[in-house]
């Protein structure tokens, strides 16, 4: 259990790399000329930093999505979530509205109220039972998802074809943006779900051996899954409407980070948090520098390279 | 200890429990046995405060079971469940650990106290070899081991088990047996198992409780549960008797 410590380390190295680095790179002149100054703090840089605080988001929801779940499959995506933040946004686009709030653009707020919606709903129909079982919330979560994609094809269907392609481009995910508007309002969100999270860190390890010996134990079951619930569809909501629906990170990190520091939730959040926002932040550098100067999605990248990674994991290992 | 008292549960429409009263002093090794589906499982999670929907009452050292916190249950009443599915890589001394959550203090780390009651209980079970290893790499008689390690290291005064040699050896059952019997008799803990096999129930324990749909069927010692006409009417089975020289009790076999 030692090798978690180095291992740790060696994120934390990876993830001060990643930060400092990766905004520098394709840009020639950036001490030459003021044009390159600025490219550099007023693209790169918040860029770079919005990448990370997404990935970084994103793999802690899988986490404690999978602890709630104890389901290795269970993310932020089989919940509903980001199909809700989705479907917010396509509405607002494909009413054409363009009105912005204290700079953040409407799509945004569209698709965190999505995503609210869509906890309230998979909550609610939980509700609806006394208490509710780990199966139950899945399957809901799931129907739901399935439910919002028809309804965006739906809307699609029905859209000319300038919407369709913003809406399509929508939800392919990246970070375009400008300022540090973006990384500073969604901070406060991941700040707040973190800390959450960090809080219920013995009690995530107590889930993962089951309700039944964790309630023995004298955990508050119940309460516990509310708040997890809670915390990590926040930190979703505002990453998916800042950012789009990024699929993989949530899935793929936490997975990898169970292999190299164990399950204990003590060193698993600080890997997955670390190991996220680097991952990140890498895949959307490739995604603007691979095809240069044609800049990809970076949910695309994370696709492209999290599909047969993930296989080869799971056929590698035999069982993770 | 506990005191249950006209003890009636229904699940949905199905009732589960009816009219069950008994009770367990401090210090016994009681038994619970009865045809499958009888409700002993359903039984122990009432004891561990899982179903509060139920009518009569049970108390815990004189005091309504609702009226416990969880935490303030676990610091009593301790629990090794039937299944053991850990889908994620926790190491055994961790998992050991988890059986002091009980006891700790949010936000802070294991006392020395803890650590203690972590080691002792792993020296307890002989499961200090596999201490680093995770749960999954264990064969089924070492994970049981473990989960009765973390019950001993909550440290309540009860131990709840369903079915704690299910599905293990010849071996590694009586390895278990002689595991809960020295936790009861060298660390006082009273012991309420489930258990299907009527012969260790009856050569292990000091006390039987059979259930039979929902109700109580026999409440006693061992010796006067092993009646051809009693174990029948029971398990709806009929049994042969074989002397057995070494203990007192005969051994029963079904005879179909």
């Amino acid at each position: 259990m030692n090798k978690a410590a180095p291992i740790l380390l060696l994120l934390v190295a990876a993830a001060f790399a990643a930060l400092t680095l990766l905004p520098l790179f394709g840009i020639t002149n950036i001490f030459s000329d003021s044009a390159g100054t600025d490219i550099l703090w007023q693209i790169r840089v918040p860029r770079v930093l919005t990448a990370f605080i997404a990935g970084a988001a994103l793999a802690l929801c899988g986490m404690a999505f999978q602890a709630l779940f104890r389901n290795p499959l269970a993310t932020p995506f089989t919940l509903g979530v980001s199909g809700g933040a989705a479907l917010g946004a396509t509405l607002w686009l494909r009413f054409g509205l363009t009105a912005t709030w204290f700079g953040v653009a409407g799509t945004s707020l569209a698709g965190f109220i999505g995503a609210l919606g869509a906890v309230m709903l998979v909550y609610g129909l939980t509700r609806l039972q006394k208490g509710f079982s780990t199966s139950t919330l899945l399957l809901a979560g799931i129907a739901i998802n399935l439910f919002f994609s028809s309804l965006i094809l739906l809307i699609q269907y029905f859209s000319d074809p300038g919407e369709t392609f913003r809406i399509v481009r929508w939800l392919m995910g990246g970070f375009f943006l400008i300022g540090f508007r973006v990384p500073l309002t969604l901070l406060p969100f991941v700040l707040a779900g973190t800390v959450l999270l960090a809080l219920l860190v013995r009690e995530m390890n107590m889930l993962l051996t089951g309700e039944e010996l964790a309630g023995a134990r004298g955990l508050h079951v119940e309460r516990t899954k509310k708040l997890l619930f809670l915390s990590a569809s926040l930190m979703t909501g505002s990453v998916v409407a800042f950012c789009g629906p990024i699929g993989f990170v949530g899935l793929m990190v936490p997975h990898i980070c169970r292999l190299l520091v164990g399950a204990d939730h003590r060193k698993l959040m600080p890997a997955s948090l670390l190991f996220g926002g680097t991952f990140l932040a890498l895949c959307d550098t490739l995604a603007r520098t691979a095809v240069a100067p044609v800049e990809m999605p970076v949910g695309i990248v994370t696709a492209l390279l999290g599909g047969p990674f993930f296989i080869w994991l799971l056929f590698s290992r035999g069982k993770i | 200890m506990i005191t249950v008292e006209k003890l009636s549960l229904t699940l949905g429409k199905t009732p589960i429990l009816r009219d069950v009263s008994f009770s367990v002093n401090a210090g016994e090794y009681i038994s619970l046995i009865g045809p499958n589906g009888a409700g002993k499982t359903t039984l122990l999670r009432c004891l561990l405060g899982m179903y509060r929907e139920h009518s009569g009452n049970i108390s815990l050292n004189e005091k309504s079971l609702t009226g416990y916190a969880y935490r303030d249950l676990a610091l009593a009443i301790s629990y090794v469940p039937q299944t053991h599915d850990v889908e994620f890589p926790l190491s055994v001394y961790d998992f050991v650990m988890m059986g002091r959550y009980p006891h700790l203090k949010p936000l802070t780390p294991p006392s020395l106290k803890d650590i203690e009651a972590v080691e002792h209980a792993i020296e307890t079970t002989g499961t200090g070899e596999f201490r680093d290893r995770t749960l999954r790499t264990l064969s089924g008689g070492e994970r049981q081991k473990v989960y009765i390690a973390a019950a001993l290291a909550q440290a309540a005064s009860l131990i709840l088990l369903d079915e704690p040699a299910a599905f293990l050896d010849y071996h590694h059952q009586a390895d278990i047996m002689r595991l809960l019997k020295k936790i009861n008799t060298e660390h006082g803990a009273t012991v309420f198992a489930v258990n299907h096999d009527l012969n260790s129930a009856a050569r292990w324990s000091d006390r039987l409780i059979a259930i039979k749909n929902g109700s109580v069927a026999f409440d006693g010692p061992p010796a006067d549960l092993f009646a051809p006409e009693k174990l029948e009417t029971l398990f709806e089975t009929r049994f042969r008797f074989i002397e057995e020289p070494e203990h007192n009790l005969p051994l029963v076999v079904p005879d179909e």
